[in-house]
């Protein structure tokens, strides 16, 4: 038996043999229904192509102000490093390393490390030390939370709009069109064709 | 259960967490690894019931101050106040925000309690091999991992109130130790979530042929 031809479920742990997919199919678990894996021609590109878009927008979303307020003239504008550094400054630490790692460092890792993994492939250069990156770009995932705090930015100013005039970033509009650009560069993004490929090239 | 389904685990193979490759376990060979990537395998993810019990009683205790104490502190020239994240939630309904109170009372009460519920339910049942409906216990554990992140909301409310107002001569924002108690909540129930094993809830089902031991290489 080729092992290449068999799938173990995450979820149940069902032993099945994988099968072919129309193009933009799904395969699930015949017993719990997870998601075994996906087919989507050339989805490396498409993922190298969300994550270049991602990383302007991001660097965007960093350098420039998300808002500012307006109070009997006096006007306050914080980007998300301010953010992170009046919380520091503050003295609550705990909660800048939080809102720090999961608006600013983990993005830009899955950023970073998606273009590592995927610009030298995308140019037939054999990348050392894929596995790493495909092991590091799996534990941040969960912590990387550009949506929830895109919702946070809006509850904060809905709030703070009953006490002050709000103005609207550049930084907001960034985070607005890079929430969607990840989610969806997420999804295209097939570690079995970064291996297909990393094969095909050794 | 249908007949035919097998684990992997007990046709002695091992499903790569990384790269999902399968690989087939060696006979006395005490540690395995994927043959494609190199990664560590494990039958199933090492003592995933009481690593997953650790980080709930954590969470248990710190969600008691996460919701009693205040996660913002509002000073201007006329008033102070103090907010908890109910008291916000009732200010934002008062001030006729309804959709922004059902938002966060959602984000910020309803998850992080179904979490903990949820979790301490699913390691309850695979403790006591209960065989209540595997697929529907599946669902739940999905639900939990998908909605986790969102009960980050307050947090980040909080970071962008304190960071607009701050250093402002009317009026100062700053954290209230609710706040880190409750973010110590969501990354203590999103660390639990990840240390629980899905793949439990399937083994003990009670036509299913008990897993071997990890130390039991033979096929």
């Amino acid at each position: 038996m080729d092992v290449s031809e068999l799938i173990a479920c995450p979820d149940c742990d069902c032993l099945q043999r994988r099968v072919s997919l129309p193009l933009g199919g799904a395969a699930h678990c015949g017993r719990c229904d997870a998601v075994l894996y996906r087919s989507c021609r050339n989805g490396l590109q498409h993922t190298l192509a969300y994550a270049v878009a991602g990383l302007f927008l991001f660097l965007i979303a960093n350098i420039y102000p998300i808002a500012g307020i307006d109070m009997q003239g006096h006007r306050q504008a914080a980007s998300l490093y301010d953010a992170v550094s009046v919380l520091w400054q503050e003295g609550h630490a705990e909660v800048a390393v939080l809102v720090g790692l999961t608006t600013i460092v983990s993005p830009s890792i899955q950023i970073g490390l998606v273009l590592f993994l995927l610009v030298p492939l995308h140019f037939n250069y054999l990348i050392q030390g894929a596995v790493p990156v495909l092991r590091i770009l799996e534990a941040v995932r969960p912590w990387s939370m550009m949506e929830v705090f895109f919702l946070g930015v809006l509850v904060s100013l809905f709030k703070l709009e009953q006490l002050a005039q709000v103005e609207i970033g550049i930084a907001l509009w960034a985070f607005a069109a890079m929430v969607p650009i990840l989610i969806v560069g997420g999804m295209t993004f097939d570690p079995d064709e970064v291996w297909a490929k990393v094969r095909a090239l050794s | 259960m249908n007949g035919g389904v097998m684990t992997a685990a007990q046709l002695g193979f091992y499903g790569c967490p990384i790269c999902h490759r399968v690989t087939e376990s060696i006979p006395g060979a005490t540690d395995a690894r994927c043959s494609r990537c190199g990664e560590r395998l494990h039958w199933r993810k090492p003592n995933s019931i009481s690593r997953t019990w650790a980080l709930l009683l954590t969470g248990y205790l710190l969600y008691i101050p996460a919701n009693i104490l205040p996660v913002m502190h509002t000073d201007s020239l006329f008033s102070a106040q103090s907010d908890t994240i109910m008291s916000g939630i009732v200010y934002l309904w008062a001030s006729g925000s309804w959709a922004l109170a059902g938002i966060v009372l959602i984000a910020s009460i309803f998850v992080p309690a179904a979490k903990l519920a949820i979790l301490t339910f699913l390691v309850l049942s695979v403790q006591r091999r209960s065989t209540w409906d595997p697929l529907d216990r599946t669902k739940m554990y999905r639900v939990v991992e998908f909605i986790g992140r969102w009960s980050m909301l307050d947090i980040f409310v909080v970071t962008i109130s304190v960071a607009l107002v701050q250093m402002h001569s009317f009026a100062t924002v700053s954290v209230g130790l609710g706040a880190v108690a409750f973010g110590a909540v969501v990354v203590l129930t999103m660390l639990a979530a990840k240390q629980f094993d899905p793949r439990l809830i399937w083994d003990s089902q009670a036509d299913a042929p008990s897993l071997r031991e990890s130390t039991d290489g033979h096929s």
